[in-house]
């Protein structure tokens, strides 16, 4: 009789956990991903997921150390496509990975530091509409070195 | 990486058609690099730069605004800690006052000392003979600065923002020339030596004798500061 009555009380146990359940989901909203540019990444979503740490951690290893560059993945290739405007960062102007990246991140309170050296700022076609100061006596002295360069090559 | 994997026939044979397909003509004879993309960096090659500290002019910096437009450094106004990845420095012969201006930079020695110290395996010598730090791995410790007698290296003592998508740096490492690595496994040349208006900076291939840096080398000669050290530097002078 004794152990009818604890399998009882386990029940309820049981009971009242599953019924707990949906208000734990409930609790943090799941991430909403902006869409990106391309069509199609460069593998599956789920697999992307679970394994884009390890895609970019790995061929880093290769481009840095044996000099093995455009292969499929590539930290700027997520740029190229997932970096999204968002109104809080340079007033929208430029297109950063932050708001795509940190959704995710945040939800799985996962934190990286990529993008304190890797830029998470995509290159437009004007580039020059985003600059600093410094930025444009930089592409001044680049411009120079280009025509310098053209005036070379006609010879 | 290990060597033996570098090394291996059918790879010498592909990067020997590769290299006759699109090697780049500078002139009859002389061909100027490679691109080594898919296959990577193959020990084949040796980068490195010759410099004629005769065609140096004393006021120009052309090289130094170049690699800092190019790798995205930027100073924070405090000039003593500023990373500084080519510098010219002025020598004087006290004997005769003959009195040179000479860009120096990361040497790019084959037998690196900065590599040989490092505790976390962050210095390293690619296949090619360039010297880089992984800055992944690098731990801020700075035993590399105080190795290399060159003092080539700098380390970033502040938050860096807007950097450049080809030259990630970040707060806490050690950097320093990378002899623009990512311009070269492009085929192009190092900005500096783009930037140079005297041609006073040749880029190439050591290990080519036909390429135009081995036959300046071997025409003209090259002397290597602090070659008494045995650190073979792919960086090279004449004039000195």
């Amino acid at each position: 009789m004794a152990r009818f009555g604890f399998i009882l009380i386990l029940t309820g146990f049981l009971m009242t956990a599953l019924g707990s359940l949906p208000a734990v989901a409930d609790g943090v909203p799941v991430p909403t991903l902006a869409k990106p540019l391309g069509e199609q990444c460069v593998e599956p979503k789920d697999f992307m997921r679970r394994n884009h740490m390890d895609l970019l951690k790995h061929q880093r290893d290769e481009t840095m150390r044996e000099g093995i560059r455009g292969k499929k993945y590539s930290w700027k290739g997520c740029v190229e496509c997932h970096a999204a405007t968002h109104p809080k960062i340079a007033e929208g102007k430029i297109r950063t990975l932050y708001p795509f990246c940190a959704q995710c991140h945040h939800y799985a309170a996962v934190k990286i530091d990529c993008v304190s050296c890797h830029s998470p700022v995509a290159q437009g076609n004007e580039p020059m509409k985003f600059s600093t100061m410094e930025e444009e006596e930089a592409q001044k002295l680049l411009s120079m070195m280009k025509g310098h360069l053209g005036e070379e090559a006609s010879q | 990486m290990s060597d033996e994997t570098l090394h291996n026939d059918a790879r010498r044979r592909f990067l020997g058609g590769l290299a006759a397909m699109s090697g780049l003509a500078l002139a009859p004879g002389v061909t100027l690099i490679s691109p080594a993309r898919a296959e990577g960096a193959s020990s084949d090659v040796r980068w490195g730069m010759l410099i004629d500290i005769n065609k140096c002019q004393s006021d120009c910096d052309n090289c130094i605004g170049a690699c800092a437009a190019e790798n995205g450094l930027k100073s924070h106004g405090r000039p003593t800690t500023d990373p500084q990845w080519i510098r010219k420095v002025s020598v004087k012969d006290p004997s005769s006052g003959n009195e040179k201006s000479l860009p120096v930079m990361c040497q790019h020695c084959a037998n690196p000392p900065c590599a040989d110290v490092c505790p976390t395996g962050a210095s390293f010598k690619r296949a090619d003979g360039v010297v880089l730090v992984d800055r992944h791995i690098c731990i801020g410790c700075r035993y590399c600065m105080m190795a290399c007698p060159y003092k080539a290296r700098s380390f970033v003592h502040e938050d860096i923002k807007g950097q450049k998508p080809h030259m990630p740096r970040g707060k806490g490492t050690v950097e320093s020339c990378t002899l623009c690595v990512h311009r070269i496994d492009e085929g192009r040349l190092p900005a500096c030596v783009e930037s140079c208006e005297t041609g006073a900076m040749v880029f190439g291939d050591l290990n080519d004798p036909n390429s135009g840096i081995s036959q300046a080398v071997a025409k003209y000669g090259a002397t290597r500061i602090r070659a008494d050290l045995g650190l073979d530097p792919g960086v090279m002078y004449q004039g000195i």
